[in-house]
C-alpha cells in the first residue's frame, strides 16, 4: 500500500491506518514493532520530562517564574484530584498522575495536527507509513493500562499482605462459604481485567474514531469541489476545535481512573 | 490494527521510566517550592495580623498620650494666667503705694513751705509795726528792752 495506484478514499484511509514497522521484519510478527508509536510517544515522553524538570529544578519558594507558575497549576490540579480520592502518602501515586495527564495528553495532542502533515514529512525520510498519534494505537494504551494493572495488584498486595488480599480475592463480594470461593474469585479476576481494558479501549476508541473522522473529512478536500472543499475546511476546523475538549477529557478520565483503581486497591472490603 | 506486538513490552518499560522520573525529579522540586510558599504565605498573615495588632495599640497610646499633653499645657496656661494676674495686682498696688507716698511729700513740703511763708511774713509784719511805732512815737524805741512786746505782738498777728 506504499504506493496509492487508484487513489479513493479507503486507500487513503487504510493507508493512514497503516503503522511504519520495519521492513525487514517478518509482517505481523511479534517482533515487527510500531516505530512510529515508539518514536512518538517516547520523543513526547522526553518532551514532557525536560519540559517539567527544567523548570522544576529551578523552582524557588519565592515569586515563581510564568514556567514554574504552569507546572505549579498543573501539579496543584492534578495533585488536589489525587487528594480527593486518596487519603494517604501521595509521593508515588501523585507523581504517577501527573506522568499519566501529561503524557496521554501530548500524545492526544498529535492528532491536532493535520492528519497529512506528519506523514508527508516522513515519508520525505524514507517511512512509507507514519501514525503519528500513539493513543490511536492499542499497544500503547494496553501498555499504559496493563501497568496501571500492575500497579493495581502490586499495591493490593502492599496494603493488605498476601493473606489479606488472597482473602479478598476468594470471598470479597458473596461470602466465605466455600462453595462461594470458586464464584468469588472469577468475579474478582473479570473485575480486575476489566479495568485495564476498560481503561484502554476507552482512550483508544476516542482517539482512532477522532483520527478517522479527521481522515474522513480530509478526503473531502480531494473530492473535486470547492463546495465539498468549503464543507471540508469547515468540518475540519469545527472537529479540529471539539477535538481539545475530547483529547483533554480523554487524558482527565485516563488519570482519574488511575488514580481510582490504586485508591481502591488500598482499601479493605 | 489489532495486533499486539512488542510495542507493547516497549511502551510499558517507557511509561515506567517516565513514572520514576517524574517521582524522583519533577514532583518532590515542585511540591517542595509550593510548601515553602505556603509557609512563607502563611508567617506573611501571621507578621501582618501581629503588626495590625501593634498599630492599633500604639494609636491607643499616643491617643492618650495626647490627651494627656493637652492637660498640661491648660494646666500651665492657667498657672501662667493666674501669675500673671499676681503681678499685675502687685504692679498696681506699688503703684497706688508710690503714688500716695509722692502725695503725702508733696502735702508736706507745702505745709512747711506755709509755715516758713507764715513766719516770713509774721517777722515782716512786725518790722513794719515796729517802723509804724517808731515813726508814732518820734523815738527810738530800743528793740532790746522791748523785744519781749513786739514778739508778743508778731505772735498776735
Amino acid at each position: 500500500m506504499a504506493s496509492e495506484p487508484q487513489g479513493g478514499l479507503s486507500e487513503y484511509i487504510t493507508h493512514h491506518l497503516t503503522h511504519f514497522k520495519p521492513v525487514r521484519m517478518s509482517p505481523g510478527g511479534f517482533w515487527s514493532v510500531h516505530i512510529d508509536s515508539l518514536t512518538v510517544s517516547l520523543l513526547l515522553g522526553v518532551v514532557f520530562c525536560l519540559w517539567f524538570w527544567s523548570l522544576s529544578r529551578k523552582a524557588t519558594s519565592g515569586v515563581p517564574s510564568k514556567g514554574q507558575a504552569f507546572v505549579e497549576l498543573i501539579l496543584e490540579f492534578v495533585d488536589g484530584q489525587v487528594k480527593d480520592v486518596f487519603h494517604g502518602d501521595r509521593s508515588f501515586l501523585g507523581p504517577l498522575a501527573l506522568t499519566v495527564f501529561m503524557w496521554v495528553f501530548l500524545m492526544n495532542a498529535m492528532d491536532l495536527l493535520p492528519v497529512d502533515l506528519v506523514p508527508l514529512i516522513t515519508h520525505a525520510a524514507g517511512a512509507g507509513h507514519f501514525r503519528a498519534v500513539p493513543t490511536a494505537d492499542l499497544n500503547l494504551t494496553f501498555a499504559m493500562s496493563i501497568t496501571v494493572l500492575v500497579l493495581v495488584i502490586f499495591y493490593s498486595f502492599k496494603a493488605k499482605g498476601f493473606g489479606g488480599y488472597m482473602h479478598e480475592l476468594f470471598t470479597s463480594p458473596f461470602g466465605s462459604n466455600p462453595l462461594l470461593w470458586i464464584p468469588n474469585f472469577v468475579l474478582n479476576i473479570v473485575e480486575l481485567a476489566s479495568k485495564p481494558v476498560s481503561l484502554s479501549m476507552r482512550l483508544f476508541g476516542n482517539m482512532y474514531a477522532g483520527e478517522l473522522v479527521f481522515m474522513l473529512i480530509a478526503g473531502l478536500f480531494s473530492a473535486g469541489s470547492w463546495a465539498l472543499f468549503g464543507m471540508g475546511i469547515i468540518g475540519y476546523t469545527v472537529w479540529e476545535i471539539f477535538h481539545i475538549l475530547i483529547i483533554s477529557i480523554q487524558a482527565f478520565i485516563f488519570m482519574v481512573l488511575t488514580i481510582v483503581y490504586i485508591s481502591m486497591a488500598h482499601d479493605h472490603h | 490494527m489489532l495486533d499486539f506486538n512488542a510495542t507493547l513490552i516497549g511502551e510499558m518499560i517507557a511509561f515506567a521510566i517516565l513514572i520514576w522520573f517524574c517521582v524522583h525529579f519533577i514532583w518532590p522540586n515542585v511540591t517542595k517550592a509550593i510548601e515553602e510558599r505556603q509557609l512563607k504565605i502563611a508567617d506573611g498573615l501571621n507578621a501582618a495580623e501581629r503588626a495590625h495588632a501593634e498599630l492599633k495599640d500604639a494609636d491607643s497610646k499616643v491617643a492618650a498620650e495626647i490627651k494627656q499633653a493637652r492637660q498640661q499645657a491648660t494646666e500651665i496656661i492657667d498657672r501662667a494666667q493666674q501669675q500673671a494676674n499676681q503681678i499685675l495686682d502687685k504692679a498696681r498696688a506699688d503703684a497706688v503705694a508710690e503714688i500716695n507716698r509722692l502725695k503725702a511729700n508733696a502735702q508736706d513740703d507745702i505745709a512747711s513751705m506755709a509755715q516758713r511763708a507764715r513766719e516770713e511774713l509774721r517777722e515782716r509784719v512786725g518790722a513794719l509795726a515796729v517802723q509804724g511805732a517808731s515813726k508814732i512815737v518820734q523815738r527810738e524805741i530800743d528793740p532790746a528792752t522791748h523785744k519781749a512786746m513786739l514778739d508778743q505782738l508778731a505772735a498776735e498777728i
